[in-house]
């Protein structure tokens, strides 16, 4: 708690700390939610990571006014990176948002947990492990939740796989029907050469549970990242949702995200 | 002439949590306390039995009382006894109450059972609501006669209509003179800890949990209920703010912390309750309060200033012993 003190006192401006106070969110007496975010702690991973948002990814985010500013919503990018780090910049682009700041939720994988300090520094970030009760409770509680359909098959694809979307799980589009919650689609471009990877060293990863190894650098690469918002996209509910139905309507969502990608891959300049 | 309040059967007499229930009762109910650990010493108005419910004298308890409901609390903890004298005590004996309750026609029945009942995995979702499934058996033998108490009351409940059956999972039940591990831990001065996790917990006070019961006793809306307050806190920083100092043992392997709590025989600090401090098992109380207007009134930081002063309290006393 102390070294919570300290962080804060070193890391977070006035400006930020007051930023993020007046996003409104249902804490309990000391400062929690049932996930475990933790308004202090967001405020000192908010000041970390917009520091890395600013001058080491130099993040460039379009579309933020299509974010809405309040209620419930999902936010479905495509994931790459190995590390959620593509997460993290959504977050603090969606944090710093001049259209309606948000601390917006991420779901996580579900290995994260069991990893030591990990789990809880995620936790107090905003993160929740991947679980569609989650998710619907989140989105009830009318919170911005970030959800990679993709999972591992994203983020752990190879270097030679970049800008492929994998296959995609229904879950999303299932809670977004039935809690009526808008689908902001995100185009990110540059998390994919963070953490080119170039092999999967799959023995490694059974040794230590994880879902996967990545033969890799040994830290992130400061690839200029550009993140795109699509337009929110309504799906109604329909008596024909059959998963033949279900599986349609991801595929728009997808045409969206690739739409989103190529965008910002023509804007692009240069990967670092 | 005779005492025309309805008189109740309050089971676990001899803990903390019976002893602040009978207390709220006592104004509305006659109650007749009953321990199967010892003779609960609470006075002479309240007739008190100490007898295991497997007991045939048990019976004559039940035969000799006119009674107008029952309130089970008495549970033998973990760390008490050995399996099998836990099982018959707590999942048997159980039934011969609930047996008894029949043959007598007494109601309604309430049971204590426990958050623990959900199980502490990675992949919780929070919070778990009623419907959720128990897991905690899957994960430790030690909790097999918490989940197999609750199967049991659960089938009595829908068999038995008639015994209007009220079940109350609460999570960390605090506060003075209760004796589980976790009031334990943040009695200690020094309370161990895994390095790396600090799961979220939730606390009741002792005072507000008897509250919850008197509530659902005068009410009597049968069916199973988690009793939990809307306010959460991590581990770690619960016994900062009892004044406990922070022991941390290696998380990893998962061996080495259940090894040391094995070998050093922690009651507070058992083996088989690792998991629940690594992942948290968060509880929605929502039904609960909803249905019984219930509002717990002792929040968190009043609870942990109450253990932080009863340390001060002792670490006073022990200086002043130390210069006599």
């Amino acid at each position: 708690m102390r070294l919570k003190t300290l962080l804060k006192q070193v890391l977070v401006t006035p400006e930020l700390e007051a930023q993020v106070d007046a996003i409104p969110k249902a804490v309990g007496s000391y400062g929690y939610d049932p996930w475990g975010f933790n308004r202090e702690g967001f405020k000192i991973g908010l000041a970390i990571f917009k520091w890395l948002y600013d001058h080491y990814f130099r993040v460039e985010a379009h579309g933020l006014e299509h974010v809405p500013p309040r209620g419930r919503a999902l936010i479905i990018p495509n994931h790459s990176g190995q590390l959620p780090l593509d997460g993290a910049l959504i977050g603090v682009a969606l944090a710093i948002n001049p259209h309606g700041p948000r601390a917006a939720r991420a779901m996580l994988e579900r290995f994260l947990p069991t990893v030591p300090f990990v789990g809880n520094l995620l936790n107090e970030l905003g993160g929740a492990i991947g679980d569609p009760l989650n998710c619907r409770r989140m989105l009830e509680a009318e919170e911005a939740v970030i959800v990679f359909p993709e999972g591992v098959r994203g983020s752990g694809k190879l270097y030679s796989q970049r800008y492929q979307l994998q296959r995609f799980g229904t879950g999303f589009m299932h809670l977004a029907i039935d809690c009526q919650a808008p689908i902001v689609p995100v185009g990110v471009v540059g998390c994919e050469e963070t953490m080119p990877s170039l092999a999967d060293i799959r023995p490694l990863a059974r040794l230590l549970n994880l879902p996967y190894f990545p033969l890799t650098v040994p830290v992130p690469l400061p690839a200029r990242v550009i993140l795109h918002f699509g337009e929110p996209m309504a799906f109604a509910k329909q008596e024909s949702d059959t998963e033949e139905e279900i599986s349609r309507k991801v595929e728009q969502v997808k045409r969206a995200i690739r739409t989103l990608i190529k965008r910002g891959l023509a804007e692009r300049k240069g990967v670092f | 002439m005779a005492d025309p309040k309805p008189q109740i059967l309050v089971t676990g007499a001899a803990g903390a949590l019976a002893q602040r229930l009978i207390q709220l009762l006592k104004k509305d109910y006659r109650v007749v306390a009953v321990d199967f650990r010892r003779r609960p010493e609470l006075g002479r108005d309240i007739p008190s039995y100490g007898i295991d419910f497997n007991h045939r004298g048990f019976e004559d308890i039940l035969r000799h009382h006119e009674l107008a409901g029952v309130i089970h609390l008495g549970r033998i903890l973990a760390y008490e006894s050995s399996p099998y004298r836990r099982y018959n005590a707590n999942v048997l004996g159980a039934r011969h109450l609930l047996d008894f309750c029949r043959q007598y026609r007494v109601a309604p029945v309430l049971v204590l059972s426990t958050f623990h009942v959900y199980g502490a995995t990675p992949y919780n979702p929070a919070p778990l609501d009623e419907e959720a499934p128990l897991k905690a058996s899957e994960l430790t033998l030690d909790l097999v006669d918490s989940v197999e108490l609750e199967n049991l009351a659960n089938v009595y409940l829908w068999r038995y209509p008639e015994l209007s059956i009220t079940i109350l999972r609460p999570c960390h039940i605090v506060g003075p003179g209760m004796g589980n591990s976790m009031s334990l831990l943040l009695s200690q001065r020094v309370a161990p800890m895994l390095a790396g996790f600090s799961p979220l917990m939730q606390f009741i006070h002792v005072d507000d949990m008897a509250r919850a019961f008197r509530l659902a006793f005068q009410q009597n809306q049968p069916g199973i209920y988690n009793v939990a307050p809307q306010d959460w806190i991590p581990y770690q920083e619960a016994l900062a703010e009892c004044g406990c100092a922070l022991l941390p043992l290696p998380s990893i392997p998962s061996l080495a912390p259940y090894l040391i709590s094995r070998l050093l025989g922690w009651k507070s600090f058992p083996s088989y309750l690792l998991n629940y401090f690594k992942y948290p098992v968060v509880i929605d109380g929502g039904l609960f309060e909803r249905t019984f207007s219930f509002q717990p009134r002792q929040s968190l930081a009043t609870i942990f200033a109450e253990y932080r002063r009863r340390k001060e309290i002792g670490a006073g006393e022990r200086r002043m012993a130390y210069r006599d």
